[in-house]
């Protein structure tokens, strides 16, 4: 049977048929919908954990336990996975081990663009690299193969454009597996010095042996059409660009990325008119063939930043600039916080008392967007707790300056720089926006939401008991709607030299889909104090402030605001 | 092969309308790959679905100037994307403006010309007031299905097999409203 399908899902079927039974995730765009995807499909378990550390920790116990098992990510959650990466490529698996990450060229929904590539290459971990829905599926079932093969964990990497693109791809069944029996090997699951010396001299033997086995693998594979026509080097998406593109030219098809075929690519490289290596971000494969003294053009050519495309191809590759009307100029249309979105009253307020902001990773992100503008910095998951404490050390506490963070980022990664904070006494303000979701990645439950990733009713991390066991004395709880009640907190937050959490309550909008009574503008004095909250339902007219019905959440904020008392519900 | 590109703002179901043209190439046994950005875009920025159907596909992604048709949800997006058309190819915008934030803060100013700009890059260009029939059909989320309505007879696609289609890709009890969305859009174009 065919079916249209989500490169994501196509892995979480391929997953379902190689007999995965343990899968854990945290979510992160382009991967989410992976662990989405297998959690409803028959005879499996899915779990989303706090974040990726975890979610591959729990991997790891579940292949040694016997289990054939995933964890996926995006690529930066790979950072925070590296750890018990980097040391399960020693132990090796026992039932087989794949580890998904998600890279995203072009940062379509990303912090940064970093090329996940070299986690393969420096933890001493195969990395398959599929082009499509029906590859992924099939490179998932292929990797499981591997890991059990060689005993190696494996890594599968997509990038946007695969991740989020669906093809058609062909089901089979489920291949049940019994579980593999576990037995104690204490010198090879017990990483301390003695042991893992041992253990990586076999790393490194299995290194040398994959890197002639993957030679033979059909996912690596010279596709020769004419003798006087160029070579190009490529995996993933750019490989179906290259296709599309250049039909006529020699293609060399990249399955395995880590390691990399060199001695397969070295008879291409003969039969060729001149290498070309076409990958996006970092030169990985291209330094890889230079180091084995293969001579190929790439990065000198083509940019490290942002996606390969088909007229990039054709005018680096044959000189043929595609022709096309101008773009028109016209306005952006970036993200924004949704009408009812109950971090926006927050943000208003922390803009109205001049605080620096130091910004987590999720929707509130958006509140650095103008007329907002609200937040100062943003690095990565958890990173406002810390930043914010060392602002404080870094001006002897004299900073005015509060973190603001996510429920679902506070129990990633916040936690840890709160008790560090409170531990080493910097008197921060936290602020934890609570709208009971993983809000940016498309609503998915975490620890404190009470709901599992298959649905099942879960005991409920409650923030507030946690925020008072890291010995945290000043907590207020308040309304995030309530902007008088916010100001207030944060005032008296901002004024104690202890350290202070704020939890700012409200369900994100769009959870609650009921129509809600919408606001409604009388005598206008056109001040604009309501158009400074960068609602998306409230817009300027001819005589004063219009409010989009359509639009309005009857979130009451821009209610609280103005200060003429000219809009109701 | 066939080219089509959906514009529109997130939130206006744009990735319905790509699930249905996937459903219909599907259906005839094509292949087909549709490619989609999702993410921080679902929050009210522009969003683009890029739907590919033929013998055999492999970018997932429409280049600039190769796109047989565009489907448009909203003015300003339709002039955002308008060069990814091909000469001679179809544009259907839905007669609808919705303010970005640079607009609403005045930062940047909507064009008052959208409608005269995109004639004058395409002059066959076609304009329904999608909402307003989706509204009459029963509910204006069916504009996603009012304008496929309007792509199906505008490009010649197999009609009984587009309603097929949108059958299997919408929820059981809202069938026969997106079926009456669809008549709208198809008769009335």
């Amino acid at each position: 049977m065919k079916e249209l399908m989500l490169t994501n899902k196509a892995i979480a079927r391929g997953a379902w048929e190689a007999g995965v039974a343990v899968l854990s995730a945290y979510p992160g765009t382009p991967s989410t919908e992976i662990a989405e995807s297998f959690a409803v499909m028959d005879g499996v378990y899915a779990e989303w954990a706090p974040n990726e550390k975890v979610a591959v920790e729990v991997a790891i116990g579940a292949a040694v336990g016997g289990a054939r098992a995933m964890a996926c990510m995006k690529h930066v959650g790979l950072n925070v996975a590296a750890d018990p990466l980097f040391t399960v490529a020693y132990t090796g698996v026992n039932a087989g081990l794949v580890i998904v990450v998600a890279d995203d060229p072009g940062m379509h929904s990303s912090q940064n663009e970093q090329d996940s590539r070299y986690y393969a290459k420096s933890a001493h971990i195969p990395m398959l690299e599929p082009s499509n829905a029906s590859e992924a599926k099939e490179f998932v079932k292929l990797a499981y193969e591997l890991s059990e093969q060689f005993d190696t964990p494996v890594l599968l990497r997509e990038t946007t454009r695969v991740a989020h693109s669906h093809g058609v791809v062909d089901l089979c069944d489920r291949d049940e597996r019994e579980i593999k029996p576990y037995e104690k090997a204490i010198g090879k699951y017990v990483m301390m010095p003695a042991n893992a010396i041992k253990r990586h001299v076999v790393v490194e033997k299995r290194d040398n042996e994959l890197a002639s086995y993957v030679c033979s693998l059909p996912i690596n594979r010279a596709e020769y059409t004419s003798e006087n026509e160029i070579g190009i080097v490529c995996s993933g998406v750019v490989y179906e660009y290259v296709k599309e593109a250049l039909p006529n030219a020699n293609v060399f098809k990249v399955g395995t990325v880590h390691p990399v075929p060199v001695p397969a690519i070295l008879e291409f490289s003969k039969k060729v008119n001149g290498l070309y290596v076409v990958e996006e971000l970092e030169p990985f494969i291209e330094e890889t063939l230079k180091a084995a003294g293969i001579d190929c053009k790439g990065k000198e050519i083509f940019s490290r930043q942002g996606e390969i495309s088909v007229p990039i191809l054709l005018e680096k590759l044959v000189g043929a600039k595609v022709e096309t009307a101008t773009p028109a100029s016209v306005p952006a249309r970036p993200p924004v916080m949704c009408a009812g979105c109950p971090h926006r009253g927050v943000f208003y307020v922390l803009n109205k008392l001049k605080l620096t902001v130091n910004g987590d990773i999720g929707c509130y992100t958006l509140g650095a967007v103008p007329p907002l503008a609200a937040v100062d910095t943003c690095v990565c998951m958890g990173a406002s707790v810390g930043m914010a404490h060392g602002f404080k050390k870094a001006t002897k506490g004299a900073s005015k300056n509060v973190a603001v963070i996510g429920d679902s980022t506070f129990l990633h990664s916040g936690v840890t720089g709160l008790i560090n904070a409170v531990y080493n006494r910097s008197g921060i303000t936290l602020l934890i926006l609570d709208n009971s979701t993983t809000g940016m990645t498309g609503h998915q439950q975490h620890p404190a939401t009470g709901k599992d990733l298959q649905g099942n009713p879960a005991p409920i991390v409650l923030l507030d008991e946690l925020v008072k066991a890291c010995g945290v004395k000043d907590l207020q709880i308040v309304d995030a709607y309530d902007v008088k009640a916010v100001e207030q907190a944060v005032k008296s937050a901002i004024a104690s030299d202890q350290v202070s959490v704020i939890i700012a309550q409200r369900p994100c909008a769009l959870l609650d889909k009921s129509k809600k009574p919408t606001a409604v503008v009388t005598n206008c004095k056109s001040c604009g104090l309501c158009m400074r909250l960068g609602c998306p339902a409230i817009s300027m007219g001819e005589n004063g402030v219009e409010i989009d019905p359509n639009q309005c959440n009857g979130c009451g904020v821009c209610v609280k605001v103005c200060p003429f008392h000219a809009i109701e519900i | 092969m066939m080219n089509i590109l959906i514009a529109g703002v997130g939130g206006q179901g744009t990735l319905l309308a790509s699930r249905v043209l996937g459903k219909y190439a599907m259906l005839l046994d094509k292949d087909c790959k549709l490619s989609e950005i999702h993410g921080m875009s679902q929050r009210g920025g522009s969003v683009v679905t890029h739907v590919r159907i033929g013998e055999k596909i492999h970018s997932p992604v429409v280049w600039e100037g190769s796109a047989d048709m565009i489907i448009a949800f909203e003015g300003l997006e339709a002039l955002r994307v308008k060069h990814y058309l091909r000469d001679g190819g179809i544009l259907l915008v839905n007669d609808e403006k919705i303010l970005p934030m640079p607009c609403i803060t005045g930062v940047a100013k909507y064009p008052d010309d959208v409608k005269a700009q995109l004639l004058s890059a395409v002059p066959n260009a076609t304009f329904v007031p999608a909402q307003a029939w989706a509204a009459e059909a029963g509910s204006v989320k069916a504009t996603n299905v009012v304008m496929l309505g309007a792509l199906c007879r505008l490009f010649g696609f197999d009609k009984e097999v587009m309603k097929k289609a949108v059958e299997e890709c919408v929820p059981q009890k809202f069938v026969a409203l997106n079926l009456a969305a669809f008549e709208l859009g198809y008769e009335r174009v």
